[in-house]
């Protein structure tokens, strides 16, 4: 079973999201912030990892950049999933090494088909 | 002991005999209940309240009767679907290009629906013809419906519509953001011709193919009208020409003049013999 770490500070997002993933069965755990993520990934390397840009105490694109000068073994995919749908932000977000990137607000058939893009579904 | 048994709605059966007139595609009473939501937005635009108001104006109205037969059309569609397809027909160009030299390769997207399918296919070729554009294959694309070739010819897809199979890369690289939706850049667009065609009965596109790509539109035509579009098919694919169906289709017991390409997965060629007898392009 693949496992995914949903990242978003708002609750009821998390709760769609899990509920899509398990669908599509996936393991899952969540986190409110960017530094509870790092945490969390720190302690177990998720296989993905859906990330939400605006978040308090550190941000999605900041745990990234974190995520990235760790030393983990195992590198998860991250699929930004936000509301930051200009060209810039997208752009931004790749060139730090993000995989994939949904524009909310998303459902099961985009969330489905990002991660079949990054061989997760 | 008479249950009132509900009528099997005129309407419905007169709707049924509009589609299959016009397309070919058949609807089973499994897929009844599909027709009055489909037609709902219909029945409101027009400022009516029921079907059979809707069928009598399609009746003596030929304009509405198409507008009718666009919205009874399922256009599902999504850019690159069942994904590993386009992997492959890039490599079968990419080999038949070597075999035909400077020719530019013909492609056609049959049932194209909103554009999805050509312009994953222009994706493909430009990303596959990198150092020399100017041969990039020529992309027909057609469907019956106008309704699905407006949209196809403006290229604008709807925020869920855009991220429905397509990489964030290919997206930022091949669409501009316009307000709410995304549109497809014309160095993408210029490279596919879109017409209107219906498979069953109009004249088909003139010259032959190398690839044809039909997919999930022969499925819901009655197998004789099945057989004989892809024998109309087939007449416009060059020999040794591939075509392409939806993942759950095959030409198999629905015509002879295919047979599955050993080397290409899942594609069909041309078969030889009647190949040979039909003059190259
Ligand atoms: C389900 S969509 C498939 C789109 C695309 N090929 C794909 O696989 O994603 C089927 C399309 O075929 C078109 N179609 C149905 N009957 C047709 C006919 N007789 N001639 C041409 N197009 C037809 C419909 O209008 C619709 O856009």
């Amino acid at each position: 079973m693949k496992t995914c770490l949903v990242v978003d500070d708002s609750k009821v997002i998390r709760k769609v999201a899990r509920h899509i993933l398990e669908t599509l069965n996936f393991k899952v755990s969540e986190a409110g912030d960017g530094r509870e993520a790092l945490d969390s990934c720190l302690e177990s390397t998720p296989d993905v990892v859906l990330l939400d840009w605006n978040m308090p105490v550190m941000s999605g694109m900041d745990f990234l950049r974190a995520l990235r000068d760790t030393t983990l073994d195992r590198r998860p995919k991250v699929v930004f999933c936000t509301t930051e749908n200009g060209m810039a932000h997208i752009r931004a977000a790749i060139e730090a090494g993000a995989d994939e990137y949904v524009m909310k607000p998303f459902d099961r058939e985009t969330l489905e088909s990002k991660l079949q893009i990054v061989g997760m579904a | 002991m008479h249950q009132p048994i509900p009528q099997p709605s005129r309407s419905l059966a007169v709707l049924a005999a509009l589609l299959e007139t016009r397309t070919g595609q058949q609807i089973g009473t499994e897929r009844a209940w599909r027709v009055e939501t489909a037609l709902k937005p219909v029945i409101r635009d027009r400022g009516l309240e029921t079907l059979d108001q809707l069928v009598a104006e399609a009746a003596c109205q030929p304009e509405v009767a198409t507008i009718v037969v666009n919205a009874l059309l399922n256009h599902e569609s999504s850019f690159f679907r069942d994904a590993p397809v386009f992997d492959i027909v890039t490599e079968a160009a990419r080999d038949m290009q070597a075999q035909i030299g400077t020719r530019r390769l013909r492609v056609w997207s049959a049932g194209c629906s909103m554009g999805q399918e050509p312009l994953s296919l222009a994706m493909c070729f430009a990303e596959s013809y990198k150092d020399h554009l100017a041969d990039l294959p020529e992309i027909i694309a057609t469907d019956v419906s106008d309704s699905a070739l407006n949209r196809a010819r403006s290229g604008r897809f709807t925020q869920f519509e855009i991220q429905r199979g397509l990489s964030v890369r290919r997206m930022i690289e091949w669409f501009d953001s316009t307000g709410p939706d995304w549109t497809a850049k014309h160095a993408l667009l210029r490279n596919i011709q879109f017409r209107r065609m219906n498979l069953v009965a109009d004249p088909l596109p003139g010259g032959r193919f190398d690839i044809v790509m039909c997919r999930n539109v022969l499925l819901y035509l009655a197998p004789k009208v099945r057989r004989k579009v892809l024998d109309r098919i087939a007449g416009a694919i060059r020999p040794g020409g591939l075509l392409v169906l939806g993942a759950g289709e095959t030409v198999i017991g629905q015509s002879d003049r295919f047979r599955p390409s050993g080397k290409y997965r899942g594609l069909y060629t041309l078969d030889g013999e009647i190949a040979e007898s039909v003059p190259s392009a």
